[in-house]
């Protein structure tokens, strides 16, 4: 009798089309590309996250919609796509953290608790009568003073980066980054925090209201910006914009 | 029967010797140096404190590695839960759960493990101090000990302990508390490591050593032995 309810999770949902294809991993990817965008950037001694805060209903309570998650003291994650998936992951992260630093007394390293969560990725897409995460990862923290940004997928891939996009238009900001990502431009904090939120206001409305951002410095904790600060941002990255389109008027034509 | 009876007798008391004392503003929690075995001393800078969170630690005796391995594992659960909910968990919090599991593993397996847990509470920004043993009880105290030691101290405590006393006046009390010790106490605890918590956390480990008591009669030390002292 008990074998009966049962068999109705032996099927796998996650199955090969005849050509080849996870159809559910796919899905999951498109669930990704649905969520608000998010972008990393690795500086020389800083990481950064930016995440698009969607406008929030009127009577909602801003505080409780966080896309920027830490992980450990020295690592921390934002994440594309489905939220209440990214939370299952995000606590199994954290209880790994805690129980690798049991077990071998040390902190984990971002590419060890990155190859946890994409392995968990990956089991859902091998079990059955689950369906996989359709969250992406973006891991950043630092090793031994080195820092690092990773991104994992809903088929349980990770990767390492210097800089990237995920969620929505995420392929108009990794082709800003792709421009204008270079060993000067992320030389210092600030400069980091700017092409990150730079990256990030060509797909989201510009306002400081709309953007989250963290930041992990060498040595220091995480810190995460309130609105004032990003607003300095958007304001520096303004004037620029202005100043770069009056020197290009002044330019005489050739 | 038998078994039930040496469960029950096992921890009652242990050669190690904790003590904290609460005051209006701080915590002390102190731990004897000793590390070993019965009736074998292998190291005299042995730890026995671990911090839980910014605000809140214990002192912790008993079985030899029913010790480490517990507040280890309460050390990470109370990290975890930072990090889970954005805020760390209050002493009070700390000590309910500790006292929790405390009750769990011992109903798993013997599991001899006692502590005080002192803390700075900083949304009420009040100290406090929890006794606990390994049978699972929870206390707050004013004060308290654990050990064989504790019979000689808390006369002591009964009688100086002032909530309005001031850090040095604790670590005054905390000699006083030692200096017996080495009087009565048989089994030589000659090295203390102490602790103070306030409102800006806990402070650095901090050590005393006592010397052992002077001679009540006048006597002098036979020359061959001295030698072989020196």
């Amino acid at each position: 009798m008990a074998d009966v309810g049962a068999g109705k999770y032996d099927s796998a949902l996650t199955v090969f089309s005849p050509d080849g294809h996870l159809f559910q991993v796919e899905y999951a990817q498109e669930a990704v590309k649905k969520g608000s965008t998010a972008v990393a950037v690795r500086g020389k001694d800083t990481v950064v996250l930016a995440v698009e805060k969607r406008a929030l209903a009127k009577l909602q309570d801003a505080r409780t919609v966080r896309k920027i998650c830490s992980l450990d003291d020295h690592v921390c994650l934002a994440f594309a796509g489905l939220t209440a998936d990214a939370r299952v992951l995000v606590n199994k992260g954290r209880l790994e953290c805690q129980s690798h630093r049991l077990t071998v007394e040390d902190p984990v390293t971002v590419e060890y608790i990155t190859r946890y969560v994409a392995k968990v990725c990956q089991r859902y897409t091998q079990r059955s009568g689950a369906r996989p995460f359709g969250v992406s990862f973006l891991v950043v923290g630092f090793d031994q003073g080195i820092p690092k940004l990773y991104q994992t997928e809903p088929a349980g891939t990770y990767h390492e980066w210097k800089a990237n996009a995920t969620g929505r238009n995420a392929k108009t900001v990794r082709e800003f980054l792709e421009k204008y990502y270079t060993e000067e431009s992320i030389q210092t904090r600030d400069e980091a925090i700017i092409l990150a939120v730079r990256g990030l206001l060509e797909v989201v409305q510009s306002g400081s209201k709309n953007i989250e951002l963290a930041v992990i410095e060498k040595g220091k904790k995480i810190e995460f910006l309130d609105t004032d600060q990003i607003e300095k941002y958007i304001q520096h990255i303004e004037k620029v914009r202005e100043e770069e389109a009056e020197k290009k008027k002044k330019k005489p034509h050739p | 029967t038998n078994k039930s009876l040496s469960y029950f007798a096992a921890g009652r008391t242990t050669m190690e010797y904790l003590i904290g004392m609460k005051f209006n503003n701080f915590v002390l929690l102190s731990h004897d140096n000793n590390g070993g075995r019965d009736i074998l001393v292998m190291k005299q800078d042995q730890q026995k404190f671990f911090i839980l969170d910014e605000y809140a630690g214990m002192v912790v005796s008993g079985e030899a590695g029913d010790t480490v391995y517990f507040s280890e594992f309460i050390q990470k659960n109370v990290v975890l839960y930072r990090i889970r909910n954005g805020y760390s968990m209050s002493p009070s919090a700390a000590a309910n759960y500790t006292r929790h599991e405390l009750a769990e593993a011992l109903r798993q397996k013997v599991n001899i493990v006692n502590l005080l847990l002192g803390g700075y509470d900083k949304t009420s920004n009040t100290p406090s101090l929890y006794f606990m043993d390994y049978l699972g009880t929870l206390a707050e105290v004013p004060y308290g000990s654990h050990g064989y030691g504790s019979y000689f101290t808390y006369s002591l405590l009964d009688r100086l302990h002032r909530p309005d006393m001031t850090q040095v006046e604790a670590e005054d009390l905390l000699l006083k508390c030692v200096v017996e010790l080495q009087k009565r106490f048989a089994i030589n605890l000659p090295s203390f490591s102490y602790y103070f918590v306030d409102q800006n956390g806990f402070g650095e480990k901090k050590v005393l050593t006592v010397p052992p008591p002077p001679l009540t009669t006048a006597r002098a030390f036979h020359p061959a032995a001295v030698e072989v002292m020196e």
